[in-house]
């Protein structure tokens, strides 16, 4: 006689599960559900509880209710840095609109059979390791770096130009990193766009500029909505950026955060920094499915 | 339409094509050549090489990133199979709520994820080393591979399955015999996706790793701070482009027709 009968054992199971359909989802999504409690959840609520605590003596944190934390958010500093953010961030969605809209519109329309090969260099970067991309800009912008050494060299300018550790260094950096959100959004809805609206323009004697303005443009407004909440999103709130190609001078939230995190060691107040910035995000995101989102793509259409 | 393209177009994208890989490009010939950043060619090196495979500290980075990366990878990856075709296939309370939350390690800025993670070990008083890497690194590829997966479901015929369980095959012999196979693609997808993920992640890494437990990219981080060395490119090199290979083989799957 067999003790542990493994076949009865997964027939009992399954009839268990058919008849209880709850248990089979439960027991499915359990594992998913647990890690996103415990290491997204739960420690989101621990950043809400931290940012009403006091501050202690040497970083310590007492467990007192304050609400100062938030009152430094009118700290005129803070303001400063972050209007710089949002300056950056914005210019970084413009920026990357224009040329993501170039690139996007020249491999859609141009593309012809190298299509996927194009779409697939414009992805590739985003897969390798995005300190050691941040880091190759210092070695293209800094003062003994490709770019200067160069212009010295053949005597375009007798010093070298300031080009690293200011807001243009950050602000290429953004752009640099966030390009490809922008690019593939852009491209999926130029790639649906039906091409017969465009010939029907065309037939009743509409110019490529009118087509482009009134047909293409309006046409697309859904992934440029989509590629600027994907740019702008994380462009505010970049950390590792600001820290390696800007200085002192292009201070932004996320390096400041973590400056107060980790050279002050003020939690409760990079707390309430952090869940403003958070509060920015879900907010943007909120107002982006509200407009563009609709279809659910996952969950199986019968 | 005409399909040759407006000039000014062809060389603004040229261009653009140039500013995307540029940097990386300059890492990888810088690692080969003796001086740092001249513009004048001056011979051919594989000193920087040879540096990054002595150096101790960064066997022992490679080491610690390898033993967070390759179990995150499976561990995910399992996770996100079952969560994938659960939530693909059923309709429930509190779907909507599910896939929302599912979706915020991949929207919330790194930054905020890394100061909740940090903050949590310290409420716990759990002290920061591998463990708590490879915890965070699963809670932000959980969501990567579900994606990922859902993405081939999209793509498998249903009637297969049906035809399956018509012809007599319980649950289990048809997720084994049939909806498996037809989701290996995706499923070796998500994995070789995941992988970059885990082993290039920088910003979460930092703030939950703790003195003894550098990853790659943490160290190349200190390298950095302590001031730029060719050495860097070589290993920047390296970072790249092997885990680059994993890359395109996940695409290239991800892509290909069922």
């Amino acid at each position: 006689m067999k003790v542990f009968d493994v076949y009865r054992l997964r027939k009992s199971l399954l009839r268990f599960f058919r008849s209880h359909p709850a248990f089979r989802i439960g027991a499915a999504l359990s594992p998913s559900a647990f890690w996103l409690l415990i290491f997204t959840l739960i420690p989101m609520g621990i950043v809400v509880y931290y940012s009403f605590l006091t501050r202690g003596p040497w970083g310590t944190v007492l467990h007192e209710f304050t609400l100062d934390s938030y009152r430094l958010i009118l700290d005129p500093l803070f303001l400063k840095i972050f209007a710089r953010s949002l300056k950056l961030a914005v210019l970084t969605v413009a920026i990357c609109l224009l040329a993501g809209y170039m690139i996007a519109y020249w491999i859609a329309f141009y593309g012809g059979k190298r299509k996927n090969f194009l779409m697939f260099l414009v992805i590739l970067p985003f897969w390798t390791s995005y300190l050691v991309r941040i880091y190759a800009w210092i070695a293209l912008l800094s003062d003994h770096g490709l770019v200067n050494n160069f212009l010295v060299k053949f005597h375009l300018i007798d010093l070298p130009l300031p080009l690293l550790h200011n807001e243009f260094s950050v602000l290429v950096g953004l752009v640099y990193t966030y390009l490809p959100f922008m690019i593939l959004p852009l491209y999926a809805s130029l790639e649906r766009l039906d091409r017969s609206v465009l010939e029907a323009a065309s037939d009743l004697g509409a110019t490529a500029r009118e087509r482009f303005f009134r047909i293409t443009l309006p046409l697309t407004k859904g992934g440029m909505l989509s590629g600027s909440v994907l740019v702008f999103t994380p462009a505010i709130g970049e950390y590792l950026i600001p820290e390696l190609l800007g200085g002192a001078k292009a201070m932004m939230i996320g390096k400041f955060i973590a400056l107060k995190f980790l050279g002050l060691r003020h939690w409760p107040l990079g707390s309430a920094y952090s869940l403003l910035l958070l509060a920015m995000t879900l907010l943007l995101l909120y107002i982006y499915m509200r407009v563009g989102g609709g279809k659910d793509a996952f969950q199986e259409q019968r | 339409m005409n399909q040759t393209s407006p000039r000014l177009l062809s060389i603004g994208c040229v261009l653009l094509f140039v500013f995307m890989y540029a940097p990386l490009l300059v890492v990888i010939v810088f690692s080969l050549t003796p001086t740092e950043y001249g513009v004048s060619w001056e011979g051919f090196t594989l000193k920087w090489y040879q540096a990054v495979f002595d150096n101790k500290n960064i066997q022992a980075a490679l080491k610690v990133s390898l033993m967070v990366a390759i179990p995150c990878v499976l561990i995910s990856t399992a996770i996100g199979t079952i969560t994938a075709l659960t939530l693909y296939r059923s309709r429930f309370i509190g779907r909507a709520l599910f896939q929302g939350v599912l979706y915020i390690p991949l929207l919330m800025p790194d930054l905020v994820i890394g100061i909740s993670l940090l903050l949590f070990y310290s409420s716990l008083k759990l002290e920061l080393g591998i463990l708590t890497i490879l915890m965070a690194h699963i809670s932000f590829t959980i969501p990567l591979t579900t994606l990922v997966i859902i993405a081939r479901m999209q793509r498998i015929d249903r009637t297969l399955e049906d035809a399956a369980m018509d012809l007599g095959a319980d649950e289990w012999t048809t997720m084994r015999k049939v909806t498996l196979p037809l989701l290996k693609p995706g499923i070796l997808a998500a994995a070789l996706l995941a992988f970059p993920w885990s082993f290039n992640d920088f910003v979460i890494t930092f703030f939950v790793s703790g003195v003894g437990s550098s990853t790659l990219p943490i160290r190349v981080y200190s390298m950095i701070r302590l001031g730029v060395s060719p050495m860097i490119n070589a290993l920047g090199t390296l970072i790249v482009v092997i885990p680059l290979i994993l890359v395109v083989f996940g695409l290239l799957l991800e892509r290909r027709r069922v």
